[in-house]
Formats: C-alpha cells, sequence, structure tokens
C-alpha cells in the first residue's frame, strides 16, 4: 500500500507526466471507439477531394485527394497505430526479457554468447532492417509487428541482463537455490518481479519508438493495406501538399501527440518508480 | 599497443556484423513467401521462366541453405551484389553513384546534430531552472517526439512553398548550368533543409543527454579541486566538465549512425535527395529485391562504419577510455 501510493504521489508531481497520462487515455479512448466517434468509414469518399478543413458539415478536418474524411482516417488510426505498437512490444519484452534473463542469470558463456549476438543485432540499422522485413514479406499487420519486434528487443535484452547480473548476486536468490528451486522458478518468481520497474518504463518508451516506427513503415507504403494508419495518412498527402496542408498536417499532429504522451507518461513511471531510466538521465 | 589491439577488435566486430546482415540477406529470401527466384525477379508470377532459371543458377537457390550462403558470400567478397531486374546494371554502380549524397547529407547532419546538440546542451545546464533551460528542455522533448518524415514536409510547406527561401526538393537545381563555386552554394541551398531535418531529432538526444551529463560531471571531486585551484569558471567549464561529460554522448552518436542512415532513407524520399535512401525507396515501389537487399547491405555497412570509426577517434582523443 505505502509503495503505491509513494508512487502515485511522485507521479503526480510531475505535471508532465500527468497531461501525457490525459492525452493518452483520450487517444485510447478515441482508438476503441472509433466506429461510433467517425462520421464514416475512412476509406469512403464522402465528398470533393480537397475540402479544406470546416467548409463542408460533416468534415472537420476537411477532405483528401480522393474526397475521404482525413477525421475518420485520424480517428480509425489510433486503433491500428496503437494496438501495433502494443503488441510489438509486448514481443520484443517477451523476447529481450527471455534472452537477457538466461544471459544475466547463468553469467559465463552463456551471457558472452547471448551478449556478442545481441551486440551485433544492434549494430544492424533497425529501420533499414525493418524495411526490409516488411517489404520481403508482404505488408500485412504481422509481418509488421515482427519487424518492429525484430529491431527492439535487444536493448530490452542488455537492459535486463544488467539487472539480472546485480540481482543475482542477492541473498534472496542465494535463498532460494539453497531451498532447491530450479534456475527457471528462480528467474520468474524471484528475480524477474524484482526487475520490473526498469522493464516498464523501457515498456512504455518502446511502445512510443514502435508508433514512430510503423508510421515510417506506412509513410513508405509498408503498412498494411486494409488499415487505415497516420503514416499512410501523410505519405497519401505528400504528393498533394501545395494544394492542401491539412491533410498532411493532422495525422502527423497525432502522432507527435501520441508519441510525446507516452514519453512523458514514460518518464512519470522513471520517476514515480524510482528508476534511473528513461528520464533525463538517459 | 593497447590501443592497436582494441581497433583490430573493433573491426572485426564490424566485420562480424556485416556478416550476420549477410546471412540475415540470405534467410529472407528464403523465408519469403513462395519461390525464392520469384521473390528476387520481384514480379508475383510475371517474370518469365528462363530469367527465373537464371537467378536460380546465380543464387544456388536449389541448393541447400550453408551452400546458398557460401555462394553470396563469394559474389559479396568479390564486390558483386547483384543484378537490378528494373535498371539492368549492377546494383553495387547503381550504390556507389548514389554513394556520395548519402555521405554529404547524413555527414552534415550528424556534426550538425552533435555540435548544436552539445552546445545546446552545456547552455541549458549552465541555467539550470531558469526559462532558457526550460525552453531547450520543451524543444528537445517536442523534437523527439515528432516524426521525421512529417517535419521534413512541413519544413517543405513552409520554406519552401509559403516563404520561398529554399528549394524543397533535389540536389541541386536542374539545367541551372552553376560551376565552380556557383554549384557549392547552389547545392549547398538544396542541402540545407534536408540536413537540419535530419539533424533536429538527434540534436533534441544530445541535448537532453548533455544537460543531464554535465552537472553530474561537475559535482564530482576533480572538479572541486580544480575550483579549488581557482581556474577560471569558463576555463573548469570547457577543459575538466565538458570534456569528461562528452564521453557518453559521442558513445551514443556513434551508435546512433543506424538511426540515422535509417533516417535518412525517410528525408531523401522527401526532398528527392538522391542517395542510397532514395534508391531503397524506388527499389520498394519496383519491388526490385536484389536492389533493395544490396541497398540494405550497404546502409548497414554505412552505419557499422561509422560506429567503429566515432569510436576509434574518440580513443585517440581521450586517453583515459576504457578498452573494453
Amino acid at each position: 500500500m505505502t509503495l503505491n501510493s509513494d508512487f502515485l504521489r511522485r507521479f503526480r508531481r510531475n505535471r508532465g507526466a500527468v497531461a501525457g497520462l490525459v492525452a493518452l487515455l483520450m487517444v485510447g479512448l478515441v482508438a476503441l471507439l472509433a466506429p461510433w466517434l467517425a462520421a464514416h468509414d475512412p476509406w469512403a469518399m464522402v465528398g470533393q477531394p480537397f475540402l479544406p478543413p470546416g467548409q463542408a458539415p460533416g468534415l472537420p478536418l476537411g477532405s483528401d485527394a480522393l474526397g475521404r474524411d482525413v477525421a475518420a482516417g485520424l480517428v480509425h488510426g489510433a486503433r491500428v497505430s496503437l494496438l501495433i505498437a502494443l503488441v510489438a512490444t509486448a514481443v520484443s519484452l517477451l523476447l529481450g526479457i527471455t534472452v537477457g534473463a538466461l544471459a544475466g542469470y547463468h553469467g559465463g558463456w552463456v551471457d558472452a554468447g547471448l551478449m556478442r549476438f545481441t551486440e551485433l543485432f544492434q549494430a544492424v540499422p533497425g529501420f533499414a532492417l525493418a524495411i526490409v522485413v516488411v517489404a520481403i514479406f508482404q505488408p500485412t499487420l504481422v509481418s509488421i509487428v515482427g519487424a518492429i519486434a525484430l529491431v527492439s528487443w535487444p536493448s530490452v535484452a542488455r537492459l535486463v541482463r544488467s539487472e539480472f547480473l546485480s540481482l543475482r548476486q542477492r541473498e534472496f536468490v542465494a535463498a532460494a537455490q539453497l531451498a532447491g528451486q530450479g534456475s527457471l522458478t528462480i528467474i520468474f518468481r524471484q528475480i524477474l518481479p524484482n526487475a520490473v520497474s526498469p522493464i516498464v518504463v523501457m515498456g512504455s518508451l518502446m511502445v512510443a519508438s514502435s508508433i514512430l516506427m510503423e508510421s515510417g513503415l506506412s509513410f513508405l507504403g509498408l503498412g498494411d493495406p486494409n488499415q487505415m494508419t497516420w503514416g499512410y495518412m501523410v505519405g497519401a498527402a505528400r504528393t498533394a501538399l501545395r494544394q492542401a496542408w491539412w491533410i498532411a498536417v493532422f495525422p502527423g499532429l497525432a502522432i507527435a501527440l501520441t508519441v510525446l504522451a507516452l514519453n512523458l507518461v514514460g518518464e512519470g513511471l522513471s520517476d514515480g518508480l524510482n528508476t534511473r531510466l528513461g528520464g533525463r538521465a538517459r | 599497443m593497447d590501443k592497436l589491439r582494441f581497433a583490430g577488435r573493433r573491426l572485426l566486430q564490424g566485420l562480424a556484423a556485416l556478416l550476420l546482415i549477410a546471412v540475415v540477406n540470405s534467410l529472407l529470401v528464403r523465408a519469403a513467401p513462395g519461390d525464392p527466384a520469384m521473390v528476387l525477379a520481384g514480379e508475383a508470377g510475371a517474370a518469365d521462366e528462363a530469367y527465373m532459371q537464371q537467378l536460380r543458377e546465380r543464387f544456388d537457390l536449389d541448393r541447400p541453405l550453408p551452400q546458398q550462403l557460401l555462394t553470396y558470400l563469394g559474389q559479396l567478397a568479390r564486390g558483386d551484389l547483384g543484378q537490378s531486374s528494373r535498371q539492368q546494371a549492377p546494383v553495387l554502380d547503381l550504390i556507389l553513384e548514389r554513394l556520395p549524397a548519402t555521405l554529404l547529407l547524413t555527414g552534415t547532419a550528424f556534426v550538425l546534430a552533435l555540435a548544436a546538440g552539445v552546445a545546446l546542451g552545456v547552455w541549458a545546464s549552465t541555467r539550470v531552472g531558469t526559462w532558457q533551460d526550460s525552453l531547450i528542455s520543451l524543444f528537445a522533448t517536442l523534437f523527439y517526439a515528432t516524426p521525421l518524415y512529417w517535419l521534413a514536409l512541413i519544413a517543405v510547406l513552409v520554406f519552401s512553398v509559403w516563404l520561398p527561401w529554399l528549394p524543397g526538393f533535389g540536389f541541386e537545381t536542374v539545367g541551372g548550368g552553376h560551376t565552380g563555386l556557383a554549384r557549392v552554394i547552389d547545392i549547398g541551398r538544396h542541402l540545407l533543409l534536408p540536413a537540419l531535418v535530419l539533424a533536429m531529432f538527434f540534436m533534441a538526444i544530445y541535448a537532453r543527454m548533455t544537460r543531464a551529463a554535465m552537472p553530474e560531471v561537475a559535482s564530482q571531486d576533480f572538479v572541486k579541486t580544480a575550483r579549488a585551484k581557482g581556474l577560471p569558471p569558463g576555463r573548469i567549464l570547457r577543459a575538466h566538465v565538458l570534456r569528461n561529460a562528452l564521453l557518453p554522448v559521442v558513445t551514443l552518436a556513434g551508435l546512433q549512425a543506424g538511426a540515422m542512415v535509417g533516417g535518412a532513407v525517410l528525408i531523401e524520399t522527401v526532398f528527392a535527395w538522391p542517395g542510397i535512401g532514395r534508391l531503397l525507396f524506388d527499389a520498394l515501389g519496383q519491388r526490385d529485391y536484389a536492389l533493395l537487399l544490396g541497398t540494405f547491405l550497404v546502409t548497414a555497412a554505412l552505419a557499422i562504419a561509422f560506429n567503429v570509426i566515432t569510436d576509434l577517434v574518440y580513443t585517440v582523443v581521450d586517453p583515459r577510455i576504457e578498452l573494453s
């Protein structure tokens, strides 16, 4: 209980984090309620093309080059962005925690081998690798999530490893070993719960970077063709920038706002959970 | 001697990373849905059989994976990155033609980001708690969250469409007929917007990091000693605090090289900058996978080289850097 109230007090003191949380909840709500909030199907041609914001009733943010409702695209894009980013983060946390925990707990050649592999992976430019993977496997929700997870797990692995390296020296681990617990039990029941704080902070920042990466892929035409996304909207607006600024500007603002909110919440979590990760110290 | 060994080890690490990428390339072609020859030929079912057979033989696609990998590595070792299926030219030639533009863009952005980021970070750290500090922190937070390609579009919109100050696309004025200094200035004007936009995101990171590192270093004992000796504050800041605070920043900057080259793909696409990133984008649009994999390999090689060079330069600059 005391830990909870301590956490809340420190989190609340960070005004940016509170504002970020409010913004994030709003984006989440919009994503959940998209079909009811949007006046139109995001793919349907509902008016003249290139209508500026506020000119036509029912099109508050105007229409795009094909006469589609920009506001409807924004609302539906929130779903896809959040969904892909959350799943990709979950997958890379799973991968990273597994590799990092094994390396940090066992040490020795297991650690050396896994970490050399992780470092090699980190040397590969992530966004370029993601582009190639999605292009070759064809853009689908699964290939996009897979590509983002594939390039994001190494930093998790390194973080978890360093936490495990220090935690495994503690008495409670020795006690568990003496009590005859298996290494998997010790890893997941004893050590991992103690390493949760920095992982949570990193996870929240990783959702933000996943949104940026997903939107970059969609911008390049590597989004799932069945999903309206913010990155796709900006990409499609690129050639019509001179006639119609609003088509590119609003989805980009949506991305920046969501990513900003996530970063602020991440910093707040970092303050609240008393980790040095993610905030200014990074 | 230690330094030579360190340099050798970093080079070996770089080569190992390149090898990993070559393996990933081979695996990707194999793992892709459908016939690997079809994947390389680029057209779902539309490529003619003779061409696909040629590809199979060239890359040993019908052989087991290890054999295929060896063939591929052998070709890479000879500098053979394959043939672009659309542009009817060797991939390596296409890439080499585009390399200078990318080096110019990323190099300029790298220097800009590091210099301005560190300057802003130092400036903020000398004014802790003032509005200037808050402003820089706000600026860093905002740019850290803004998608690069969108910032690029906004920059074009503002500085090239609404205020016609700078050209919004291309490498130089087509048919401008500039030579000598006039040409350099022309290219510089085209370079300014893309390099600035590419630098912004990284500038934000370096500013934040420098801002965080400065007070930490300043609270250490050797700084107190320097103050006690009566050294002027400006000198302490530059020679004692900044030099030490730079270490994590420069290390990170080297690690970020890959991200910067990746960002160049987006920036070159928006600004029609004739570099490798734009080539990669074109390869995507034309489903030219030999070109795509080739550009990926060279992009990665560039990032790794950037990273290794930063490390090596810094070992030379800083005598007490950890050689581990």
